[in-house]
């Protein structure tokens, strides 16, 4: 094509003459198609008809719709979180009710430990008070048995000391009473 | 046509997309013929009702995909009435929703490749504008009477000068549908008419060695205006509905 050997500045001059003969043309021919009269009476037509299905439809069907569904999703909402905070009173509610019933029940039991602790030592008390009178029971027997023993004892050694000395005494070719050996061997006996 | 007898030159037509043509054969388009018009808007009520009635109908607690969009579309609307136009503009919601939906989905349906787009048409926008203004101007009238004429007598203002902002008031009341409406044909005639005139450029590689260089910058730049439409489509939509809800609360609540 003999086009494509002219230069950038011819090319780009046949393109603004030519727009500017399809602007001329356009004038003369019908100018804006937006100015064209003899189509406002369709076009107003057609627009009216469009509009008043599109009014029916959406205030007929859609729009009650959409609100109903719109309504319907807040008013879920709403009861849910009211539902929520509801149960979360009850929790709180429940949690203050346990905490209670621990307090008591730690109460209780401290009571029960207290008392049990009490009737322990008064058990015990009475239990030891026993014991030691017992055990004094026991001791005063006991002491009453070593004296008995002591005395049996010292006069076993009175006897074995009377007879010891008699039999000296003899020994040593002397004879003594019986009396006078007793009073002297009691005699250094206590001393 | 001048322009197609080049057969090896570029083809300049942006405006040719907002053509209303009849869609079975025929040049004359009377006010019943489907047209191209018609069948663009049917594609946006059914996408409507397929997102809105189809989407919702499981009426979930716990929302499908489709259903929180359509949740997402409610909400977003909802609260823009009730927030800017008060709480007892509620009852004009479905109205102010159907506006909003509409041009959202004439807008979208528009950036699809060879689609028609409704809004791009200033007796569309105008009809929408004036749909808007009617009901406003009777609404004010209806709930408060000749009071409603108080929006135009500042009080608040020293008294000479009254009078003359009650005239620019009214200047501005009566400018209200006009400004309304081509903001949004505007934007969007404009936003196509440049991917069209970009797109115009980028088969020039074909035709001379320079388009080397233009093509893709002109691919790269359809792109980036297609990007920025995607922007425009949601933002002009909202803006028409929020100015809606301003206009409403005016009528609902005119004292200045």
């Amino acid at each position: 094509m003999a086009n494509t050997t002219e230069t950038a500045t011819e090319a780009v001059g046949e393109a603004a003459s030519h727009a500017a003969e399809a602007a001329g043309h356009a004038a003369q021919s019908a100018g804006m198609p937006q100015l064209d009269t003899s189509t406002f009476a369709n076009q107003i037509f057609w627009l009216v008809v469009a509009l008043i299905v599109i009014y029916f439809v959406l205030s007929r069907i859609a729009l009650p719709r959409i609100g109903g569904v719109l309504a319907d999703r807040q008013r879920t909402i709403t009861s849910d979180i009211a539902a929520a905070e509801e149960l979360k009173a009850k929790a709180v509610e429940a949690e203050k009710a346990y905490n209670q019933a621990i307090a008591d029940a730690r109460t209780e039991a401290a009571k029960i430990v207290a008392e049990a602790r009490a009737e322990i030592q008064k058990d015990l008390d009475a239990a030891t008070a026993k014991a030691d009178a017992e055990i004094a029971a026991k001791a005063a027997e006991s002491a009453a048995r070593i004296d008995e023993i002591r005395a049996g004892a010292i006069e076993s050694v009175k006897e074995v000391a009377n007879d010891t000395a008699a039999a000296l005494v003899a020994a040593l070719g002397g004879s003594a009473d019986g009396a006078s050996v007793a009073t002297a061997v009691a005699d250094r006996m206590k001393g | 046509m001048a322009t197609e007898e080049h057969s090896e030159g570029l083809a300049f037509h942006p405006m040719d997309q907002f053509i209303v043509k009849p869609l079975f054969g025929g040049d004359e388009v009377g006010v019943l013929t489907v047209t191209n018009v018609t069948l663009w808007m049917a594609i946006a009520v059914l996408a409507i009702i397929a997102l809105f009635v189809l989407g919702t109908r499981g009426r979930a607690v716990v929302p499908s995909r489709t259903q929180s969009v359509a949740e997402l579309a409610y909400g977003f609307v909802h609260k823009m009435v009730e927030d800017v136009a008060g709480h007892d503009a509620v009852k004009f919601f479905p109205y102010i929703f159907t506006l909003f939906i509409f041009i959202v989905f004439s807008n979208f349906l528009g950036l699809l490749p060879k689609a028609f787009t409704p809004t791009s048409h200033i007796a569309v926008t105008a009809v929408l504008a004036m749909a808007v203004f009617l009901t406003v101007t009777i609404v004010g009238f209806v709930k408060h009477g000749l009071h409603f004429l108080g929006l135009f007598w500042v009080s608040s203002a020293p008294l000479p000068l009254r009078p003359v902002l009650a005239l620019i008031e009214v200047i501005s009341y009566f400018v209200r549908p006009v400004s309304h409406s081509i903001r949004l044909a505007g934007n969007m005639m404009a936003g196509h008419a440049v991917i069209k005139v970009f797109a115009a450029f980028a088969p020039l590689v074909l035709i001379s060695g320079v388009g080397i260089a233009v093509t893709p910058l002109s691919i790269l730049a359809i792109t980036a205006i297609y990007g920025l439409e995607i922007l425009v489509a949601f933002i002009q939509a909202y803006v028409f509905t929020i100015l809606t809800c301003v206009y409403l609360k005016d009528a609902l609540h005119p004292a200045h």
